[in-house]
């Protein structure tokens, strides 16, 4: 019984891990005001850039680190079509992940089913989620750079006027956000299951994003949520060869847990907690 | 540095040319694609347009293509301009071909037995919308979230219903229902896949929905909802009420569609990843690219059936992946988005 229940921790703190960073950096810009709908394709970027890296150069390290730099790249497009062309950011996201999972099932397509003879380990990803978490947590709390990034997506005109340049936190909060995705991509392709496979972040990145939501944008709940949500899918796992209950419904399950915690959340109006001008562009001047 | 300034009436030929200009780079970009996975952008394209509409066979698959696009496209067109951003036409469409299904396979064949199918098709796919026009217009919860949400609960709905219950008796280890009896079947043009009624629905849909908007008083509060909900509370329009019709309306022509699908081309509902080809997701560029004016995605339609088809195509003659109508998609909609702020605004250069 113990080692069952340690056994399912164990596999909730990885189901969880990817879901925890998407999240970490969709707080992050999204506490900076920028929404970006394009998790999910940004992480199968990353999934790919990591595995193709690591694949042609044998090195983890570089493949980690060229992960971060793809989600981030991505990110920038996204920042650059909404902050400076003042584009639909919903919109935006939305091509971002239809880019993203195109480009990547396009140009994987030779890497496709190959599997990582030397795949990297779980727990580090596991152990700097968590520790990022904290650190966010302390970031945004108790520094004034963290401060100055809620200001941006609380009340852009009064950090703009107290000289803070609410475009270019936004740009770095952006870059941030994507550069996480990214890295939950990596975690998947180098360690999760060390292979590529087209659509392997399935549905991944969306759970992230309303797990941002979920957690009311405070990181250390981030942890408590993706927990739990790494839980259920462990049960999805678990369950599905023992029950009669069909196993669609447990593929379904995330997904209405989603829209119901959607729901109550705004039943009971926690979205009180979302930064004020969220997804609401600022242009000195204008209004 | 680059600046922005509004420019509040541009020029009709300014507008026609950023557009023109962003398809240009659209193709740029995706040939850069093409060229990274290893084949000539020259190549794919030049098969892409004599496989398309340079044969008959070609057209005949853009059409194809065109009608589920034509009735999603129209009536996502109405719920964008009122400010609902539904982008779970793809569960709506797979709602509504379980609810034609159920007509098919359960009732007795008859004259009546297509129209009875469309009909709770459109009632189906519009109940799917409904849960989010409900969290939305109630408390508030941000459409787009719940919409794709429930795309992925529909599609696991279908798997099971075509796995389980639903399961045809003579098909052996496949996921598909029994086929459907002739009187349930919509005729097509010729030997191709066209099935015209649906078509014509779809001309029907797209011009009915822009008489609503713009000729009727139901359609003025849809417009005023759309353009400023603060407003629209103002002035004492059912905001909430104006919301939940959206939703059924563009969940409901999404319904119709999946009906076309099973009664004009499968004859059966089968896996979900067959019955559709990313129409809900295609059709959200058909009716972007509309700009608020449903009826103008009779020409936006075949537009985006053109690059459906292609994408077939591409899978076929270079064995590409199916993921190439993602990048086509993706890349078109960041540039054309992209042009709507270039064609709202002068660009300036420094301080």
């Amino acid at each position: 019984m113990i080692d069952e229940m340690l056994q399912a921790l164990l596999r909730a703190l990885s189901f969880g891990t990817p879901l925890l960073l998407a999240c970490l950096g969709t707080l992050v810009n999204e506490r900076a005001g920028v929404v970006n709908l394009g998790v999910e394709g940004m992480m199968a970027l990353g999934a790919l850039t990591a595995f193709s890296v690591a694949t042609e150069t044998e090195s983890l390290w570089l493949a980690v680190a060229l992960s971060l730099v793809a989600g981030a790249l991505a990110a920038l497009l996204h920042g650059f079509v909404t902050l400076t062309l003042r584009a639909n950011a919903y919109v935006s996201g939305l091509a971002l992940t239809m880019l993203g999972l195109g480009v990547s099932g396009l140009l994987g397509n030779r890497y496709e089913g190959a599997i990582l003879l030397e795949p990297a380990p779980e727990l580090p990803f596991t152990v700097a989620a968590g520790v990022l978490a904290v650190g966010l947590w302390a970031f945004l709390y108790a520094t004034r750079p963290g401060l100055v990034l809620r200001s941006v997506g609380e009340n852009p005109a009064a950090a703009d006027v107290l000289g803070v340049s609410v475009g270019g936190v936004r740009y770095l909060a952006v870059a941030f956000g994507g550069a996480l995705a990214g890295l939950a991509g990596a975690f998947l392709s180098l360690a999760y299951r060390p292979a590529w496979t087209d659509g392997m972040t399935a549905g991944l990145g969306w759970i992230a994003v309303a797990l941002v939501i979920f957690v009311g944008w405070s990181p250390l709940r981030a942890v408590l949520g993706s927990l739990f949500f790494g839980l259920l899918y462990y049960l999805q796992f678990r369950l599905q060869d023992q029950s009669r209950v069909p196993t669609e419904l447990f593929a379904a399950m995330p997904y209405l847990l989603v829209v119901g915690v959607l729901a109550l959340a705004g039943l009971r109006r926690t979205q009180g907690s979302a930064p004020a001008a969220l997804g609401k562009p600022y242009h000195r001047g204008e209004r | 540095m680059i600046r922005l300034e509004q420019e509040p009436r541009p020029r009709r030929a300014k507008v026609l040319g950023v557009y023109l200009g962003m398809g240009v780079v659209a193709f740029a970009l995706t040939g850069g694609v093409f060229a990274a996975y290893g084949v000539s952008p020259w190549e794919v394209y030049r098969a892409l347009l004599e496989g398309t509409l340079g044969e008959r066979q070609g057209l005949a698959e853009v059409l194809r293509r065109t009608l589920p696009l034509l009735l999603i496209g129209g009536g996502l067109t109405l719920a964008f301009r009122v400010g609902f951003f539904n982008i779970g036409a793809e569960g709506q469409l797979l709602m509504g071909a379980v609810g034609g299904t159920a007509v098919a396979l359960f009732l007795p064949p008859g004259a009546l037995s297509l129209p009875l199918m469309f009909l709770a098709g459109a009632v189906t796919g519009g109940l799917w919308a409904l849960p989010a026009a409900w969290l939305r217009s109630r408390v508030d919860v941000n459409e787009i979230l719940t919409t794709l949400m429930l795309n992925a609960v529909a599609s696991s709905f279908v798997l099971y219903l075509v796995s389980g219950p639903w399961r045809g008796e003579q098909v052996q280890g496949y996921t598909y229902t029994d086929a459907f009896p002739d009187a349930a079947s919509l005729p097509v043009l010729g030997e191709t896949l066209v099935h015209w009624p649906t078509g014509v629905l779809g001309v029907v849909v797209a011009l009915a929905l822009q008489v609503l908007l713009t000729r009727t008083s139901l359609g003025y509060a849809l417009r005023v909802v759309g353009a400023s909900p603060r407003a629209a509370r103002y002035a004492g329009l059912p905001t909430q009420r104006v919301v939940l019709l959206t939703g059924l309306l563009s969940g409901g022509a999404a319904g119709l569609a999946g009906v076309g699908e099973v009664a004009g081309i499968h004859h059966r509902l089968l896996d979900p990843t067959q019955l559709s080809l990313g129409y809900g997701f295609t059709a959200i560029i058909v009716a972007w690219l509309a700009r608020g004016h449903p009826a103008l995605v009779l020409l936006t339609a075949p537009l985006m059936g053109v690059i459906l088809a292609g994408g077939d195509l591409l899978k076929i003659s270079f064995n590409m992946p199916f993921r190439v109508i993602d990048v086509f998609s993706g890349v078109l909609l960041f540039c054309l988005i992209s042009g709507e702020a270039l064609a709202r605004y002068r660009v300036r250069w420094g301080r």
